[in-house]
């Protein structure tokens, strides 16, 4: 009993007047914040047991030789093999998420500030479609669209808008990248019109009235506003693509691809633990550098508030 | 004065143009691949240099939608593993999200970070180690096994979006429940749950459409017993029967598509403007 006398003034102060009046006496003895680690305690365990251990596994056995010994041969065999594919991810990731960027801070930004009611009623409607259109459904979609006989060629070929024999096959790293933009744009465009909705819309008017043009407002008041926002879903897509298997091994299976089509391959045709881990290694570094750069940015909107 | 109102209206219908333009384009470069993949469902025969399918037909779909047909086995074994998801995720997250959302936790941030990097890592190599771990333990091939990993791949949405909706919940409401004389408990389930039912019911919807179109994962751990839809679509896709991969597909679209139109009656302005804070 004393040591409860004890811990409960060092509680005390931390709460809210309210809590003052009378409540169950279990909730006295446990303090708050324990109250709260033992509610997230099983999804936190859920993340460490099927998350994190194989996480921690993976890193360890990108360093480790069939014999359990420390080596590096695992890490150059994958950049011996997989140097070119490395760099192709990263460039399509990176490429993807700029153009999802721009096009979902565009109808966002449309939605926000667009004057004509009926544009946009029909952008609202008509933006959303790929958002809940699976990564493999839509793989498969292109799959079928943009070949060289494809729908989308047959289509501009009926319409005169070019030759047959201008007819080429998306399928190569411009079809990945035409997935990735088609299927994430509506997801961050989604978030970013959310938050641009709940902005308060004083200053946007302030600045019409002051007679800036809406590109500005957008560049200038809107954007900066929803930052944070756009940081987060831009990051969940770039680490997203980044993570799909099936839309490379569906659209561009051929060499250069993607390395999680490389890694599939280790494990598939030769059981090469090591060298997939190794690549999966080098996956991690590629959002590490993502979630750094967040991280970073996230401190300093702390410390700007 | 007489020339400034036709100047208007005229300026009006011309800006018309680019906008139809602007939403034309977009309009052929989101329904132009839907188009091709209904057609592609309903076609019997087509190829090149054919714009559109010779012949229609339902053939392929009879073969779908045979009572014993593998896509019928795998649209069970896809809709019990997603149902199960996402009793697990609401099991561990709608404690998690309350905790997050009103109780002064240490290493707030950290802790709604750690639910983020299932998907903030590239998860095929996890995936793989996983699945290395389940063989030892018995779960590769399992319904169990796959349930595992949906979970935690679709924690994110349920304990951010719980903790988002239970974060836009008004205080007072619960402190005057607690004024009255509520308990913790009874406050809880009568106040704030019902006030954030419908972020949590947002939240359990993206988990289970998470779970019915993930591929990856089951690919990895349901080897070789395990054949979900996706997979399945995977198959036939990749083996050149574009009918049935059109027509799976379609079968996955359906609760994915419902659900967008009618995604904003779940998940308000407030709350998704609190998601991740």
């Amino acid at each position: 009993m004393p040591t409860e006398a004890a811990g409960r003034p060092a509680t005390l102060p931390r709460s809210r007047g309210g809590d003052g009046a009378p409540a169950l006496p279990a909730a006295r003895i446990v303090p708050d914040w324990l109250w709260g680690v033992l509610l997230v305690m099983p999804a936190l365990a859920m993340v460490a047991l099927f998350f994190l251990y194989p996480l921690g596994l993976s890193a360890v056995s990108a360093f480790q030789g069939r014999d359990g010994g420390w080596t590096l041969a695992n890490v150059v065999k994958a950049f011996e093999l997989y140097s070119l594919d490395m760099a192709f991810t990263l460039a399509i990731v990176l490429l993807s998420s700029a153009l999802v960027a721009v096009l979902s801070v565009a109808i966002g930004g449309y939605l926000t500030l667009g004057e004509n009611r009926l544009a946009v009623t029909l952008l609202r409607w008509l933006y959303r479609w790929p958002l809940f259109i699976p990564f493999i459904v839509a793989a498969q979609m292109m799959r079928s669209f943009l070949a060289k006989n494809g729908l989308m060629n047959n289509l501009l070929i009926g319409s005169g808008v070019i030759e047959p024999l201008q007819a080429a096959s998306l399928l190569d790293w411009r079809g990945v990248v035409v997935t990735f933009v088609w299927k994430q744009t509506p997801f961050v465009a989604l978030m970013v019109a959310g938050a641009m909705a709940s902005l308060d819309r004083s200053t946007i008017e302030a600045a019409r009235d002051l007679g800036a043009g809406r590109l500005r407002i957008l560049g200038e008041i809107v954007v900066p506003q929803i930052r944070p926002t756009l940081t987060v879903g831009l990051i969940l897509s770039f680490v997203t693509m980044l993570s799909v298997m099936s839309v490379p091994m569906m659209i561009n299976p051929n060499s250069p691809t993607m390395i999680t089509v490389d890694m599939a391959y280790r494990i598939n045709a030769h059981g090469d633990y090591g060298v997939a881990n190794a690549l999966g290694f080098v996956s991690y570094a590629m959002a590490g550098l993502v979630g750094w750069f967040y991280l970073r940015h996230g401190v300093r909107q702390g410390g700007a508030r | 004065m007489t020339s400034f109102i036709p100047t208007r209206a005229l300026a009006q219908t011309f800006a018309w143009i680019p906008r139809g333009l602007a939403l034309g384009v977009l309009a052929f470069v989101i329904f132009g691949p839907l188009t091709n993949l209904g057609l592609w469902a309903v076609a019997e025969k087509w190829y090149f240099p054919h714009t559109l399918p010779l012949q229609y037909g339902f053939s392929f779909w009879e073969r779908v939608f045979a009572p014993r047909s593998n896509a019928m086995a795998s649209l069970a074994t896809s809709v019990t593993i997603a149902l199960l998801t996402v009793a697990a995720c609401l099991a561990v997250s709608v404690p998690a999200g309350y905790a997050l959302a009103r109780l002064r936790l240490p290493w707030r941030g950290a802790i709604l970070l750690a639910f983020l990097l299932p998907q903030a890592f590239p998860s095929v190599a996890v995936y793989i180690n996983v699945a290395h771990i389940f063989y030892t333990l018995g779960l590769n091939g399992t319904v169990a096994g796959v349930v595992l990993v949906h979970t935690v791949h679709g924690l994110v949405f349920s304990v951010w979006i719980t903790a988002a909706a239970f974060g836009a919940v008004d205080r007072s409401l619960e402190e005057a429940a607690r004024d009255m004389g509520a308990g913790p408990l009874r406050s809880f389930f009568g106040i704030t749950l019902p006030l954030a039912a419908p972020g949590v019911m947002a939240s359990s919807i993206f988990v289970f459409l998470e779970s019915l179109d993930e591929f990856t994962g089951t690919y990895f751990v349901g080897v070789p017993d395990i054949s979900t839809l996706p997979l399945l679509m995977f198959n036939a896709g990749m083996g050149g029967n574009f009918q049935i991969a059109a027509i799976t597909a379609l079968i996955l679209l359906v609760p994915s598509v419902g659900f967008m139109l009618v995604i904003e009656r779940f998940l308000k302005a407030d709350v998704l403007a609190k998601v991740g804070h």
